[in-house]
């Protein structure tokens, strides 16, 4: 059956069966259902079923104000909420034509990143265990924990943050906020270690990993793939060097990448960019500028007129928006690109030849979250 | 701030290719806008990743006018690795009216052009599987048209299969 068309669409061999998983199944990360073509045990062809989740996002955001929507879009991406709203609240900036002040971009790329760390620590932690490893997931929590903790000090809320306003911060960084960043990235990279430990040479994690789901930069792209799931097929690029935005250009960091675009090597790379976002929070924690932390946006919010594509550099990839005014005080449009839904296209053509074991262990890796998927 | 006129190298390079089948050019907050005619978007298309080498399609969506003649713009986000650059094609379309699937271009446009279809009702020919993406696949209307009030539901389908009178 050719990629990307319905399982039923050809007549199925003799041996060949359709086998359902989902949207009830612990590895699908939420309710994704998967139905896949088999051939004995092996996988000739899938169809992703969404929209379990479905909530209409989009359309909510016709009907409130610039203001109103920006706590919504930190319940697409739920484990990584800080993100989502750095991308809503640069995208309004752009088209009301207002700057965040130089203090809050710092301390947004703090958050930021350390909201990177703790997403790819939650994808860590789950993915491991969707493949049979248990103890990963403990580690990966207890350091993440570390991270809400600063988020709830900073904000109040450990996920849905809510942590940014349209044209900067709502709140000063508290007292102890610098040093605790510190502390948790002094600490961190020890931690990392010891995931590597459990995993990086572990027979059963390279044995389960090598070679499984792989996908060529060629194909990486025609599919729409970024973030690491295309960086780990050998292509260099990430948002935040190729169109700075926040305040990225300030720091030194490398963008990691991966030779095969096999399971393995987005594992890699992933850790590696954790390793990276540490830096980056050491570095920022430097040079926190002194001056206001909210730009110069009315209270009122009313655009021209006119409308506006940006995107961030999301721990799953590229999270983009565009939004359309028509000079009311509530966006015409606004269409978000979901980058867990675009990298979860990839799943069908990643999944051909392999077991249905290999599934689970692909769909890990792909780290979706259906919040975003649905919207 | 607002939309102005554009005319640099790459609009020129469109319109000596494409003549009228360029609308119109825009730059807005300092990105490039092409209007394109719908019946000329697969041959464009193919241009812009070929030659142009937009090579990652990054979104494909729609807004809907409903006070326009053609409702719909349809509304292709790309982006140029080798130029670090992104362009936006947008195509006027209307209401019973189909598009050109660019699926064959940029593979990644299949589910984006379900999305569309499902949300929209666009229909796109030489799809190879146009069906909804994200609600349940009898469901009636399109969701985010402006006409589609944000209470409205397909109530016989709520009835039927949630056996409730009413999902909200």
């Amino acid at each position: 059956m050719p990629v990307g068309a319905n399982v039923e669409t050809t007549v199925l061999g003799a041996d060949e069966i359709i086998l359902n998983m989902g949207p009830q199944h612990p590895s699908t990360h939420g309710v994704l259902r998967v139905k896949l073509r088999l051939d004995g045990e092996k996988v000739v062809g899938s169809e992703c079923v969404i929209g379990y989740l479905h909530r209409g996002v989009e359309k909510i955001a016709e009907h409130r104000t610039y203001t109103q929507f920006a706590p919504y879009v930190d319940r697409m991406d739920y484990v990584a909420a800080v993100s989502n709203g750095l991308g809503y609240c640069e995208t309004i900036e752009k088209l009301l034509g207002a700057e965040a002040p130089p203090r809050a971009r710092v301390i947004r790329v703090i958050l930021t990143e350390l909201q990177r760390i703790a997403s790819h620590l939650f994808w860590l932690g789950t993915h491991a265990l969707d493949i049979g490893a248990l103890t990963p997931l403990f580690y990966c929590l207890r350091e993440r924990e570390e991270i809400l903790k600063i988020f709830e000090k900073y904000c109040g809320a450990r996920l849905t943050t809510h942590a940014f306003r349209i044209g900067g911060l709502q709140y000063e960084a508290y007292d102890e906020f610098e040093k605790e960043v510190e502390r948790f990235c002094k600490e961190f990279d020890a931690r990392i270690d010891e995931y590597e430990d459990l995993l990086t040479q572990n027979r059963i994690w390279v044995g389960r990993t090598k070679g499984i789901g792989i996908l060529s930069a060629e194909d990486a792209i025609a599919i729409g793939a970024t973030g690491p799931v295309l960086r780990a097929s050998g292509v260099e690029w990430d948002l935040r060097k190729a169109i700075p935005y926040a305040a990225y250009d300030q720091f030194q960091f490398k963008i990691p990448t991966g030779k095969n675009g096999d399971t393995y090597d987005r594992y890699l790379v992933r850790m590696e960019e954790m390793r990276q976002s540490r830096l980056i929070c050491l570095q920022a924690i430097e040079k926190i500028p002194t001056g206001p932390i909210m730009g110069k946006v009315g209270k009122v919010l009313k655009p021209p007129p006119g409308e506006v594509y940006h995107s961030i550099e999301a721990p799953k990839g590229e999270l983009g928006y565009y939004a359309v005014s028509d000079g009311t005080t509530q966006p015409y449009r606004v269409r978000i690109r979901p980058p867990s839904l675009i990298n979860l296209e990839a799943l069908d053509q990643m999944v051909r030849g392999h077991l249905v074991a290999d599934v689970v262990a692909i769909i890990g890796t792909l780290d979706i979250v259906l919040g975003e998927v649905d919207r | 701030m607002g939309p102005v006129p554009l005319d640099n190298d790459l609009v020129k390079r469109y319109r000596a290719r494409f003549g009228d089948g360029i609308r119109e050019a825009w730059l807005d907050r300092n990105q490039a806008i092409l209007v394109v005619g719908v019946d000329r978007l697969l041959e464009i298309a193919i241009y812009t990743r070929d030659e142009e080498q937009f090579g990652l399609l990054v979104d494909l969506t729609a807004v809907d006018w409903p006070k326009r003649e053609r409702r719909f713009d349809l509304v292709l986000m790309l982006y140029s690795f080798e130029k670090n650059e992104r362009l936006r094609i947008k195509a006027h379309v209307g209401e019973n009216e189909p598009a050109a699937s660019v699926e064959s271009i940029w593979p990644t446009a299949n589910w984006l052009e379900r999305e569309v279809y499902d949300m929209f009702g666009i229909i796109f020919t030489g799809h190879p599987n146009l069906k909804r993406l994200l609600l349940p696949e009898e469901w009636r209307g399109f969701p985010l048209r402006k006409d589609y009030d944000i209470l409205q539901q397909d109530e016989a389908w709520v009835r039927e299969n949630l056996g409730i009178e009413s999902g909200q």
